[in-house]
């Protein structure tokens, strides 16, 4: 904002006003103005260019969780539990009698892994891990009214809790329910869901429940990679994996991919979302809404005009 | 009438309280303040306001069923869903009178303006208990923008509307308190607020219905539909039609004394007129409503059990009373179009209930265990009702709302 105005007109086209008083003429302040606005806007014309096909941030990471090599040990959750310093778990990390029900990540666990049984009926139990999957264009950062939410370059979405005012928008919008909301805490109550221990990764490390599975079920690595190493292994395997990579294209694809031995479906993953992301829907209603700003009073204006000396009949 | 306890004696206080006892001695309005309707009342708001107490003290889980999958309980589904069509009064009104000059209308402005005014205000209320702090409401204006957002659009149009608001009902404010100075200016605004008022509701009315373009996945696809937002903006309209007629029915009969011979003489005639106006709005909306399914092709959800409750709705809460409406208005009978007019206002409610909590998340399991509200939050509920009534009749009993202050008639507006 400082450079436009030092460069804008030279101090010559100053006006000094009679009273003493130093302004700036009209000329000289829109033309500040409109540079500022631009430049703050606009960023340069070839930003301007990119932000209408976002593709996503170069080289960002993510995970690649193999359903098919998951065996239950809840060894993610605990190593999540102690990385993000959270409360002690009601029951053992290594309590097995967890699996009887369905579970979700909650204002206390960022992860939770869920047994399944195999529709293939070949006695082998599958095991889900469940967190926030961490969309390419997440719904809920679009729909934040106060962007509280990022999309980090190296991947992993993050929440902001100090701009929160827990309207909990986010959680209608998110399609894999991964928000999780305080709603015990009275006064301070949050969102609360997975970094992908953003400050792991950020200091060159993985997160903490990829380096703690003992099956190596989850792989962290450039998102780009993954996808090259899931494929790798569905054309080897044909006859382990279902031949689809869940994540590479819902919703306009997220961080964390999965492979799976049985359909998607079956384990309870949404497989009724859009490839677009989802956001795409509300483009056209906010498109209208300048229109709606610029013509509603022209035509208002018109219709008071029209009636404003129409006889009053009763 | 108020004036002539006025007379006696002059001073300032005493002349606010005469204001607010309407001009009785305090022992006769205190006696006055005893009814039936009253102690229910205080019974509702005794057991409820503790209750909203417990939710700032314990949090939101030990008063309402919202959970992760339920973020948003009847809270919101009633009071800002509902709530905020049922106040689509005020532009509707102001708009038919001062914009499209049907003049004949004026003396159910003042009432549709304050209806829409004080549904706005208890939306805000049922909000603020809702969200985790409400202290940050003003957040989306001033500290972080997320323009993004559909809900970032009608925090800053609920909060700007209901400005407006205030600013369309304050000549009736200050006609009570006497201040013919300010009056005129607050009168001079009319048009300009009148058009701002339709474009924000415009604006915000379609905006609650385009926040649920954003969980494609969780609402049933019945009522998911690309025309959502003009869904919502139309059946605003009807609503805000409706609601007038409601209101001015149940005003007119239990506080008569408080209107004047205009009011009340034209009502029946004013009442037919806005049927009118509502039934060929709700024509458009049913047609709209077949649209939506025709655009997406849904015809055979139709004959799923979530089909039949689709057709219900559109038709037995949209269609039949629209045709109640068609018949009252053709015979002309005032009695036949208010029966209309709350049919029509329960089809709105159900309408907004229908895609904030009864068809939202309608694919996990247990969802209908899941969303029925606890107890608690049913008082909640009825105790912000029950407050809702109480200012309203406090301020229809004092302010020139339902009658023309003699004083003014020179310079209507």
């Amino acid at each position: 904002m400082e450079k436009p105005v030092k460069g804008a007109g030279g101090g010559s086209e100053r006006d000094r006003r009679e009273d003493g008083r130093t302004t700036v003429n009209r000329r000289d302040f829109l033309r500040v103005v409109a540079v500022a606005g631009g430049a703050a806007f606009l960023g340069t014309p070839a930003d301007a260019e990119a932000l209408h096909d976002l593709s996503g941030w170069p080289d960002r990471m993510g995970m690649l969780t193999d359903l098919t090599e998951c065996v239950g040990c809840r060894s993610c959750e605990s190593a999540c539990n102690a990385a993000n310093r959270l409360p002690a778990p009601e029951v053992p990390f290594d309590e097995k009698s967890v699996f009887e029900r369905k579970r979700r990540p909650t204002a206390s666990a960022y992860t939770v892994v869920n047994r399944y049984e195999n529709p293939k009926g070949q006695g082998n139990t599958i095991y889900r891990k469940v967190q926030c999957n961490h969309c390419e264009e997440p719904s809920c950062a679009s729909a934040c009214p106060v962007r509280a939410y990022t999309k980090t370059p190296e991947g992993p979405v993050l929440y902001n809790q100090d701009v929160c005012f827990g309207c909990r928008y986010c959680m209608v919008a998110c399609p894999y329910y991964a928000p999780a909301y305080d709603y015990e805490s009275a006064l301070e109550p949050r969102i609360v869901k997975c970094t992908m221990c953003h400050g792991r990764i950020k200091a060159g490390g993985i997160p903490a429940c990829a380096g703690s599975c003992p099956m190596g079920a989850i792989t962290f690595g450039k998102r780009e990679a993954l996808l090259k190493i899931a494929r790798n292994r569905i054309r080897k395997f044909p006859d382990r994996y279902v031949d689809r990579i869940y994540g590479e294209y819902e919703a306009g694809g997220t961080s964390w991919l999965y492979l799976s031995g049985v359909p998607f479906g079956e384990l309870d993953f949404p497989t009724n979302l859009p490839r677009k992301p989802i956001v795409e829907n509300t483009k056209g209603f906010l498109s209208a809404v300048p229109l709606v700003l610029t013509l509603w009073p022209a035509l208002l204006g018109l219709c008071y005009t029209a009636n404003r000396n129409k006889e009053e009949k009763g | 009438m108020n004036d002539n306890y006025l007379v006696k004696e002059e001073t300032y206080p005493a002349r606010f309280l005469g204001k607010l006892t309407m001009g009785m001695p305090l022992s006769e309005y205190a006696r006055k303040l005893v009814t039936p309707f009253n102690i229910v009342a205080v019974i509702i708001l005794f057991v409820g306001l503790p209750l909203i107490g417990l939710r700032f003290w314990k949090g939101l889980a030990t008063v309402t069923h919202a959970s992760n999958e339920y973020p948003w309980s009847i809270l919101l589904g009633w009071g800002l869903f509902s709530g905020v069509p049922l106040s689509g009064t005020g532009y509707v009104m102001a708009t038919a009178v001062y914009i499209f000059g049907f003049r004949k209308y004026h003396p159910l402005v003042r009432l549709g303006v304050l209806t829409g005014f004080m549904g706005y205000l208890f939306a805000v209320i049922y909000l603020l208990i809702d969200i985790g702090r409400p202290w940050r409401i003003y957040y989306p204006m001033a500290v972080s923008f997320g323009p993004t957002s559909v809900l970032f659009l009608v925090a800053w149009h609920v909060a700007t509307y209901l400005t407006v608001q205030l600013l369309e009902f304050s000549p009736a404010i200050l006609e009570w308190i006497h201040a013919r100075r300010t009056r005129k200016w607050a009168i001079l605004i009319t048009v300009a607020m009148t058009i701002a008022g339709v474009i924000l509701s415009t604006l915000h009315q379609s905006a609650l219905g385009a926040l649920f373009l954003m969980a494609p996945g969780k609402l049933h696809p019945l009522w998911y539909s690309a025309f959502i937002p003009v869904f919502f903006f139309v059946s605003s309209i009807y609503a805000g039609l409706c609601m007038v007629i409601a209101v001015s029915t149940v005003a007119a009969r239990y506080l008569k004394e408080k209107a004047d011979h205009a009011f009340l003489d034209s009502l029946d005639g004013l009442t037919v007129g806005l049927g009118k106006a509502a039934c060929i709005v709700m024509f458009v909306y049913f047609a709209l409503r077949m649209i939506g399914v025709a655009h997406d092709d849904h015809w055979a959800l139709l004959s799923s059990s979530y089909g039949y409750w689709f057709l219900a709705e559109v038709l037995l809460f949209v269609l039949l009373p629209c045709i109640v409406l068609t018949v009252g208005v053709k015979r002309n009978e005032a009695r036949i179009v208010r029966a209309g007019a709350f049919h029509a206002v329960a089809g709105v409610i159900l309408t907004r209930l229908n895609i904030s909590i009864l068809m939202f998340n309608w694919n996990l399991p247990g969802h209908f265990q899941a969303i029925v509200p606890p107890a608690r939050e049913v008082f909640i509920v009825l105790s912000i009702i029950t407050l809702h009534i109480l200012i309203f009749r406090w301020i229809l009993n004092r302010m020139p709302v339902m009658r023309e202050d003699p004083a003014y008639l020179e310079d209507r507006h």
